[in-house]
């Protein structure tokens, strides 16, 4: 039975295809898929609507012309109000956020994960079992199947997931869901947070539009790097022992197939309303990898980088992982903190490092870690007798509030933030996971962990070891990864993306982390596959194994799982974000023990607040689905809440711009004393500059040809009489006499038209004939004579107020 | 604003590299090193000079120190432990690591071997070090509010880096020791292109230029081969960090390509233990080298292991790394009098050796007896090859840099008096920037850039951005008439570039300075305009102007004003119009070509002059002396003060007429 769905004919799924694609979306109500696309484009259209001034600024970029931000249309992007999209919030660790803000013209993206948890819906395959079908054989099921398929799945649809549902295709992957929708070329810069947010990178890199600058910390680019290139490995593997399939469009996506899909798989597939339905993608190859790794620019924590001479980029470490970052974006009219999923105190990353957050005007929180953490455990669907939970259950430890009583001082904020409990409680996890990692051992079970996070891996090689030494086991432990050996020697050369406790081991000359001994030891083994030569010689069990891939799906666990699924001694240990009952549904019958623990992978809900208060923003901009989580008013900030592919404005924090004016200019300076407060004024001519994110005023350059120069000169005393610019109430009496201290007489003649406002007429008749109107708001000389008229108006203007 | 350098150390010498430089109020060490060649108070820079009540902490904002070499960091635990700084120290990670190595190996060889007093305990080496923040390359450090640091990567050895600093808008660089070359383990220095207004630069090869560094390399190797294929051992005396690893990469990776098995011996543990910090930093090395981290990390010696004591007199060839460089003692002295009575045996010396060693015996000619002290004499029969792998940059590198970076100013520090003096004139006379080499002790003074912050409001700076139309249009003309032969060597696109900010700059005592646009001024100030204007009510003779008509009818297609056909319906509607349009040819005909006049129907323009036909006989700019002719056609003129010139040409032109006109009308 399952086979048909293997061998299918795929000539036949076409021609049948298309009718029932249109009847059936109409008949069941199921919102089609294209119609909702409608909706979804109309907000990338926006999305991907360029501002005029960002487009010619784009041109100008490509022709070269643009220096350091000299361009005219730069500095009139500048003026574009900002604006921010959450392309998708992500699910937690693995998954993260996605973003794009829009601030001086430019689009800036914030990460491109790919959500490796949907790799669930697909089924396993093994090398040497069974239950794997040849593909060759398969033919000989097609009659077969195109006849039972049909009353098979109708009967599935509420039925609890069993391994055949599961759908037997070479996995696709699935990115951002708007994410395709965008106009590669019309990023501007992309900024990755975390190893876990470049996953989905290639999928934009390979476009042959993309032009974008991606920026990186050099810790998250190798890691990210390294985790893809298993990614693509465990995926050829894959692939291999599937057998060979066109790259056309899969059948599972062909709509007659989903609908007959059990609703949970139809639900990852399709998202809600078929969202999601365009962003599934076949995965990358090693070459995009290489490619998308080479126009990553990797930085320092804390290193500036200057885009387009216009926004100044640094990132700083966010304690999640190693490398892992949170952005600060310094443009000439906002600055911008993207902060993501954060860790106060880590145990192998360095840690959050918020006080250089400190001083910005805007916020992008990003953290949704405490959107996950609500999520049950628990699972009905699975047998609950061989199931754990791990949540150590711990006081909620919220000593805050009390200190927010004690004083203000700030101080006391600082060490509610960096309190240790957080820490504590990630060591007892861990001393947990490995008590009963022991334990399963000392059965003569073997423990199997495809744990996907890196931190945790360095530290449960560390504890398991000693718990191991301590308990007198002489239990191996294998690490099973394609990349096993990179990652390892990677994690032991980078003393500056550590926390402090493993830079002191630099200083002590040890190695960074305790696996460096445990091979040398031979106590911890590291193989590229399961199939790898030497790796039977030192197989032995019980044993402890590391390997990916998290979703059960890929890589060397799917192997192990096999084997011991069934052992009731053995032991396996997921994530949190695993979905168990879906991961585990193709092992089924499971026998074996699993522990299901959730790590830390973001901020604590009391400390959100205490930081925003060190951070003092102007404005927050902050997930609506955590509203409730944090009911919170700050006087001093206001929040702007966000939700998934919804455009929001963020309100221009300066009305003014600030501008740097060169020494030399200001000394060229004539001010001239207002006669009302303390002012004086001064007329400013200089030049215009964008750099770093500044602006300046300097002199303007001198013209290199003489005739030039000279025209300038003519030009500007011209234009300096041009913009003369007076005002004031002009009293006749006392022009008469000024007037007559240059020998010029007249006569003061009142208001003749008698209008609204008082108008005088001096009437000069010495030396020549020549009359001056005044109102409060023109004054005008007339005579036929032009030297008298030039002293007229230089007497005229000397009373006035002007510049 | 000023920038003050005062150099305590390495003054036209080498060595106690310090380097006080003071701007903005803030004031920063650079570097903190001691002077080798002597042992009295000589040997550290003259802290007092810094602050004479001895309060370092207020004195400075903080110390940078570049690299782990003694001229650099040898003076830090004394200063911090001694003196009493207890002020932030930066320095990058693998400084951090390996200095505290240095220190107490040159403490082991004070107090052990020399019997010397002891300076400083290796507690106090320790707690010395737990004070310093450790950098990342370009890692931008917010020291204060005000100052930045920012490291960059300067090649002379692991972890040495050239240090940036900027307060408010002045900076500047000192470079520490550098390379400009990759070597074997290290990459060449690299630093950004930054606005300086000072750059300290060493000068140690002020007037050299050095060949290519793989003829030496080859000439070693080739040394050291013939001596252990003829059985000989060599004795490498270097020092446990540098120096042994750079060749130690070299020998292991010719090891590998010749197949030799003859052993590569590392005397004491503290090579091998430096390997292991070598490992860890392998980031900080270049990228050839940083790429073997995974597969096979170059420090991870195939073929090298550590000595025992009892192989010293084992038969049979070796090659043994052995410290101290200069063979000043210890282990290195033991192997040496063993070692050099055999002519099969060789020294190769890799580094500098200081007066009084027995290294720099061996460097200086080709004693054959060396008197250790009065009891002991060696005779040195083995064979001597000396190296000069010394990872400076030369001349050509100090001039790169200097031309690269552009400062206002230079400073030269840690080099020869007479070289320093050579490479300043070059500087300023090829380069053109102020150069200084002062001595020890001596201080520079600097003016530095400040910046007026001030705000500018939208529309000053939207004003910016209309680019000039007169400027444009001229230098197009120019292209033009000056013809294709010149067209590039004018500054075209600079002119386009050139965007002029213009408008008012409003200060006031208590507030930051206001730039604004000339039209926001008023409103600011709660003020109305008093337009200022000239006018004139001008007669002109009709006479003239109809005979003008008459005359030049017939030629109006030959005029380029606007679309004839247009401009002749409307001269014949209206008899305002029709004056006007008299007027206008006929100006058009007695102004210079180009004056582009346009034509309203009640009023022509120029610029801001204004002209229409004056029908009011009690226009107040009618003047009573004018109202002579009968005849007389009144034209109502009124500018502004810019066109001041322009107006009064004009006015003479329509004046002209009535003169010039009048003798001739009775004869047509």
């Amino acid at each position: 039975m399952q086979n048909g769905w293997w061998g299918r004919n795929k000539e036949h799924m076409l021609n049948e295809a298309k009718p029932r694609v249109a009847n059936r979306r109409n008949q069941a109500g199921i919102p089609s898929p294209a119609n909702h696309l409608l909706l979804k484009i109309s907000l990338v259209e926006v999305l991907n609507q360029k501002e005029e001034t960002s487009k010619t600024q784009n041109r100008g970029f490509s022709e070269g012309t643009c220096g350091s931000g000299s361009a005219t249309t730069l500095i009139l992007c500048l003026l574009v109000p900002m604006k921010f999209t959450c392309l998708s919030k992500g699910k937690g660790y693995h998954y993260p956020p996605c973003q794009m803000i829009n601030m001086c013209g430019l689009r800036i993206l914030l990460d491109c994960p790919i959500d490796l948890s949907a790799l669930t819906i697909f089924s396993t395959v093994l090398a040497n079992s069974h239950q794997t079908p040849n593909v060759k054989t398969s033919n000989s099921f097609i009659q077969n199947s195109v006849s039972n398929s049909g009353d098979q799945k109708r009967r599935r649809v509420n039925e609890a997931l069993e391994a055949d549902n599961l759908i037997k295709a070479v996995p696709w992957y699935k990115t951002v869901n708007t994410m395709h929708l965008l106009d590669t070329s019309f990023i501007d810069v992309i900024l990755i947070s975390s190893p876990m947010g470049i996953l989905g990178l290639p999928f934009l890199t390979r476009n042959k539009n993309f032009s974008a600058k991606i920026y990186a910390t050099e810790a998250t680019a190798r890691i990210g790097q390294l985790m893809m290139e298993d990614l693509v490995a465990m995926h050829m593997e894959y692939r291999q022992l599937y057998g060979y399939e066109e790259d056309r469009f899969p059948h599972w996506l062909k709509w007659e197939e989903l609908e007959t899909l059990p609703s949970e798989l139809r639900e990852t597939i399709m998202g809600v309303d078929g969202a999601d339905l365009g962003s599934w993608q076949p995965l990358y190859s090693v070459t995009d990898v290489k490619d998308c790794i080479q126009k990553v620019q990797s930085v320092r924590f804390a290193e500036e980088v200057c885009f387009n001479g216009t926004l100044i980029i640094k990132a700083f470490s966010s304690g999640l992982e190693i490398g892992s970052s949170n952005w600060t974006i310094h443009g000439p009219r906002r600055n911008i903190t993207c902060l993501s999923s954060s860790i106060f105190e880590s145990a192998h990353a360095m840690n959050f490092d918020y006080s250089s957050l400190q001083g910005n005007d805007l916020i992008l929180f990003s953290d949704f870690s405490l959107l996950h953490d609500e999520v049950d455990v628990s699972k009905d669907s699975f047998a609950p007798l061989n199931y754990m939970e791990s949540e150590v259950n711990h006081p909620t430890a919220c000593s805050f509030s009390a200190l927010r009583n004690n004083d203000n001082d700030g101080e006391n904020f600082i060490k509610s933030l960096v309190g240790a409990e957080e820490y504590s409680e990630e060591m007892d996890k861990l001393s947990f996971i490995c008590s009963c990692a022991i334990d399963s051992v000392r059965e003569g079970g073997s423990v199997l962990v495809p744990i996907g996070r890196l931190g945790i891996v360095l530290q449960l090689l560390e504890q398991l070891s000693q718990s191991l030494e301590s308990a007198n086991l002489n239990v191996p432990i294998f690490l099973i990864s394609s990349v096993a050996e990179e990652l390892l020697a990677f994690t032991n050369i980078v003393p500056e993306w550590l926390c402090e406790l493993r830079q002191q081991k630099l200083y002590a000359g040890d190695a960074l982390f305790g696996h460096v001994e445990l091979i040398k030891e031979k106590k911890l083994h590291l193989f590229p596959a399961v199939h790898s030569p030497n790796f039977l010689k030192l197989w032995q069990e019980p044993c402890i194994v590391f390997s990916p891939h998290w979703s059960l799906r890929l890589g060397p666990v799917v192997h192990l799982l096999h084997r011991w699924c069934r052992d009731q001694h053995c032991l396996l240990i997921l994530e949190q974000e695993v979905d168990t009952a879906l991961a585990l549904s193709p092992f089924k019958p499971v026998a074996m023990k699993v522990l299901q623990c959730s790590f830390l992978s973001g901020m604590k809900m009391q400390k959100i607040k205490p930081l925003l208060e060190i951070l003092r923003p102007k404005f927050v901009l902050f997930p609506e689905d955590l509203k409730q989580n944090l009911a919170m008013k700050m006087t001093s900030c206001s929040f702007i809440h966000y939700s998934e592919n919804e455009i929001v404005r963020v309100p221009t924090v300066r009305g003014d711009f600030e501008v740097d004016l060169a020494a030399d200019l200001a000394f060229q300076l004539q001010p001239r004393r207002m006669k009302q407060e303390n002012m004086a004024i001064a007329r400013l001519k200089g030049q215009l500059l964008v750099s770093h994110g500044k602006y300046f005023l300097v002199s303007r350059r001198q013209l290199i040809d003489s005739s030039q120069s000279r025209m300038l000169m003519q030009y500007s005393t011209r234009e300096e009489k041009r913009t003369l610019l007076q005002w004031g109430l002009l009293d006749p009496n006392l022009v008469l006499l000024v007037l007559q201290e240059k020998g010029i007489s007249g006569l003061v003649d009142e208001d003749r038209s008698g209008g609204e406002h008082n108008a005088y007429f001096v009437h000069i008749y010495e030396p020549k004939n020549g009359l001056i109107e005044i109102t409060p708001t023109q004054t005008v000389i007339s005579t036929a004579d032009e030297t008298l008229a030039s002293t007229i108006f230089e007497a005229i203007n000397n009373i006035l107020d002007g510049i | 604003m000023a920038i003050e350098c005062l150099v305590l150390g390495a003054g036209q010498e080498v060595g106690k590299s310090c380097v006080i430089v003071s701007i903005g109020g803030k004031r920063i060490m650079f570097d903190c090193g001691m002077h080798m060649g002597y042992l009295d108070h000589r040997r550290y820079p003259d802290f007092s000079l810094i602050s004479e009540s001895g309060d370092f902490d207020k004195a400075l904002t903080c110390v940078i120190i570049t690299h782990f070499h003694l001229d650099h960091v040898g003076a830090l635990t004394y200063f911090t432990e001694v003196c009493g700084y207890h002020g932030p120290i930066y320095m990058t990670y693998p400084t951090k690591a390996l200095a505290p190595l240095m220190l107490e190996d040159f403490r082991k060889v004070m107090v052990d071997r020399r019997g010397e007093e002891e300076q400083f305990t290796n507690d106090q080496i320790m707690e010395c070090m737990k004070k310093v923040t450790a950098v990342d390359l370009k890692q931008t450090v917010q020291v204060d509010k005000d100052l930045q640091i920012r490291a960059y990567y300067a090649g002379h050895v692991l972890g040495a880096a050239m240090f940036y600093a900027k307060v408010g808008d002045s900076a500047i660089v000192y470079t520490g020791d550098y390379n400009m070359t990759p070597d074997r383990h290290l990459g060449a220095a690299q630093i950004d292109r930054l606005q300086l207004d000072l750059l300290i630069t060493e000068s140690t090869y002020a007037t050299t230029i050095r060949d290519s560094k793989y003829g030496r390399e080859r000439e070693f190797l080739k040394a050291v081969h013939k001596c252990v294929s003829g059985g000989g051992k060599v004795l490498i005396p270097t020092f446990a960090l540098g120096r042994a690893q750079e060749l130690c990469i070299l020998l292991d990776d010719y090891w590998e390509r010749m197949n030799l098995k003859i052993p590569i011996y590392f005397s004491a543990g503290l090579t091998i233990q430096a390997n292991m910090y070598y490992k860890m930093l392998i980031g900080w090395t270049s990228q050839k080298v940083k790429d073997t981290y995974a597969t096979h990390n170059a420090f991870d010696f195939k073929h090298v292991c550590s000595f025992d004591r009892s192989f010293i007199n084992a038969p049979g060839p070796c090659v043994l790394f052995a410290t101290p460089g200069m063979i000043s003692g210890g282990f290195s002295l033991e192997v040496f009098k063993r070692w050099a009575p055999s002519e099969m045996n060789l020294i190769a010396l890799p580094g500098y050796c200081v007066a009084g060693t027995v290294g720099h015996k061996l460097m200086s000619g080709k004693p054959t007896k060396i008197d250790l002290d009065k009891d002991t004499q060696i005779d040195v029969r083995c064979q001597i090859h000396q190296m000069s792998f010394s990872p400076h940059t030369d001349a050509k590198g100090i001039m790169d840099l200097v031309k690269f970076l552009s400062p206002k100013h230079v400073i030269l520090v840690h080099g020869e008096k007479p070289k320093m003096a050579t490479l300043k004139g070059r500087i300023q006379t090829e380069l053109g920037i102020k150069c200084y080499d002062p001595a020890n002790n001596e201080t520079v003074h600097i003016p530095s850039t400040t910046y007026v912050k001030i705000d500018a409001t939208q529309a000053f700076i939207r004003n910016c951005l209309i680019p000039n139309p007169e400027l444009l249009k001229s230098s197009l003309e120019g292209n033009s008439d000056i013809g294709c032969t010149n067209t590039m060597s004018l500054p075209l696109p600079h002119l386009r570039d050139e965007k002029v900010a213009e408008g008012i700059l409003v200060m006031e005592k208590t507030k930051k300075a206001r730039a604004v646009h000339q039209t926001e001024l008023l409103p600011m100030l709660g003020m109305v305009e008093n337009k200022l204007q000239l006018a004139y009510c001008c007669p002109v003779n009709m006479s003239s102007l109809e005979h003008f008509r008459s005359h030049e009818l017939n030629e109006q297609s030959s005029l380029s004003v606007g679309d004839p056909s247009s401009s002749m319906k409307m001269l014949l509607s209206s008899d305002q119009c029709s004056w006007l349009r008299l007027l206008l040819l006929k100006l058009s005909h007695s102004l210079a070509e180009g004056t582009n006049i346009q034509q309203f129907p009640d009023h022509l323009q120029l610029e801001s002059f204004r002209i229409s036909v004056c029908s009011n006989a009690t226009c107040p700019y009618k003047f009573k002396e004018d109202v002579h002719a009968s005849a007389a056609l009144f034209f109502c003129c009124s500018w502004l003060i810019g066109d001041e010139k322009l107006a009064w040409r004009i006015i003479s032109v329509m004046k002209d007429w009535n003169s010039s006109t009048a003798p001739r009308q009775p004869t047509s």
